[in-house]
């Protein structure tokens, strides 16, 4: 152990910038966006289905308010979003005094409430098209087997829905890692903040921005990776068939 | 022949290019951070004001250039400065030795102490590793003060840094931060003066050690431009000899307190 830490040193010990310290940063950086960015898809996501679900119904009074919700959301930039969840909340009266201020006092809880939502509502959006999409014969055919609405729902249409939803969905997940860079305009030290930080403290823009770049990379690299796994299992039957 | 005449257009190329080079300052871009009252800010009606900008005006009245103020958030004010966006930085920034080795400055034109600012009610009266902590400790990203924190207290207390000191009065009022740490006229000027809360300062002003604090507030310019830094501290000799420099200093700090 001692070994390593002193090899480490020694490999630092060439430049002024990444010092074990900074590397430090970087690595709570890494921790924090990804913490950030996967509770926020996984939340997204569960609330996604059933507010698709809601969107394609046919009755207006069920898919108006769906429809409102993911319009403001994918109609107004993210940053606008965090700003009014985090400094816009503080100018309610009282707000102190609530029981949500605990959560709401952390930079951490209002990013994630505001990457939540957005993200929800492009799901959501996917996730409709994808319904939308179902093959009308898949649906005569569950009708034809008596199926209720609800088991057709469940059986018939979510299922290949999701399959089709999945590239599009992939791209929704790169897209959110990207726009988590602004959670450091609320304080939070994610990679970005990071990098801001070094950027600020040793003036070198270059090497600070580069190296969190390619950290953003990897983390596209190992999405990219694993939504390609994912299509090969989930849509192995939509690929032309070897012999 | 032809070679002759390329060869003699590289020449006047190159001779065009060093005259640029040396040419007569005679219109100045100056970045500055803003607001960080009383020291840069906007009235009211949008017009930018504060003692640096009210001396920088002077001082380039004086060396009869124009000078044209530019905005640039705080982290981003050397490197700027760096890839031209402007000539020079007067924008309440602390001359230390770190920054010597990126920028060159001029003569201090004023000296400025840190200090710590909390709710009348948060109950410590001096900052030490002990009273701060697992409080939240607010301070401008990229600034000595921010260096400060970070090297003495970043084990004991969570640090939030902001990009413009605005955002953090805020979060203060917020009750989002327990304490911060910044330039004392802008806590007095932004905290003490609030009327959502009442604040204090907590201990002393804090101006040593020099390693962070430095030598005073200075003007930055780029190490090759010792030109323009020369004209600089002539005007601002001049200006503190006449007592144009202690009008402007009153203007915005009142008599007391003059250091």
């Amino acid at each position: 152990m001692l070994d390593i830490s002193t090899w480490f040193n020694d490999l630092l010990a060439g430049n002024t910038i990444f010092t074990a310290d900074t590397l430090g940063y970087y690595w709570e950086g890494l921790v924090t966006t990804t913490q950030l960015v996967f509770l926020s898809l996984i939340a997204g996501l569960i609330l996604a289905v059933p507010l698709a679900i809601m969107r394609s119904s046919k009755h207006k009074w069920i898919s108006l308010p769906v429809y409102l919700y993911t319009y403001v959301f994918r109609g107004t930039p993210l940053l606008i979003q965090l700003y009014i969840i985090y400094y816009g909340v503080v100018f309610i009266d009282g707000i102190q005094e609530t029981f949500l201020w605990p959560v709401l006092r952390e930079a951490f809880y209002p990013a994630l409430i505001a990457f939540t939502l957005n993200t929800a509502a492009y799901t959501t959006e996917i996730f409709r098209g994808a319904i939308k999409a179902t093959a009308q014969g898949e649906i005569e055919a569950a009708r034809a087997y008596g199926m209720s609405p609800r088991l057709m729902m469940r059986r018939i249409i979510l299922p290949s829905a999701f399959r089709r939803a999945l590239p599009a969905y992939g791209n929704e997940v790169i897209f959110m890692l990207h726009a988590s860079a602004i959670a450091s305009v609320v304080t939070l030290m994610d990679l970005t903040g990071a990098a801001r930080f070094v950027y600020a403290r040793y003036y070198a823009p270059f090497e600070a921005f580069l190296f969190v770049a390619a950290i953003y990379l990897c983390l596209t690299f190992a999405i990219l990776f694993f939504f390609r796994y994912l299509e090969k299992k989930l849509l192995a039957h939509l690929r032309p068939q070897d012999a | 022949m032809k070679k002759l005449l390329s060869l003699s257009l590289l020449g006047l190329a190159v001779a065009a290019a060093s005259s640029a080079q040396a040419r007569d300052y005679d219109n100045v871009r100056i970045g500055v951070d803003v607001p960080y009252e009383p020291m840069e800010f906007r009235t009211a009606e949008g017009e930018l004001t504060g003692f640096d900008i009210d001396l920088g005006n002077e001082l380039c009245d004086r060396m009869g250039v124009t000078c044209e103020w530019v905005e640039q958030e705080w982290d981003g004010i050397i490197p700027g400065l760096m890839s031209r966006n402007y000539d020079a930085i007067m924008s309440s920034m602390t001359i230390n030795d770190e920054r010597r080795e990126q920028v060159l400055f001029s003569d201090p034109y004023i000296t400025m102490p840190s200090a710590w600012f909390a709710a009348s009610d948060l109950g410590i009266s001096e900052a030490t590793e002990e009273t701060l902590e697992g409080m939240t400790i607010g301070v401008q990203r990229g600034t000595l003060q921010d260096n400060y924190v970070t090297d003495n207290f970043s084990d004991v207390a969570d640090i939030s840094r902001y990009s413009t000191a605005d955002d953090m009065v805020l979060d203060m009022e917020a009750e989002r931060l327990d304490i911060v740490f910044l330039d004392f006229p802008i806590g007095q000027s932004t905290l003490l003066e609030s009327e959502e809360a009442e604040y204090v300062v907590v201990g002393e002003r804090i101006s040593e050690p020099k390693e962070y604090f430095g030598d005073g507030f200075g003007i930055a310019f780029r190490q090759r431009d010792e030109a323009l830094a020369e004209k600089f501290n002539e005007a601002l000799a001049e200006v503190q000899e006449d007592g144009t420099y202690d009008e402007i200093y009153t203007r915005y700090f009142g008599e007391e307190d003059a250091e």
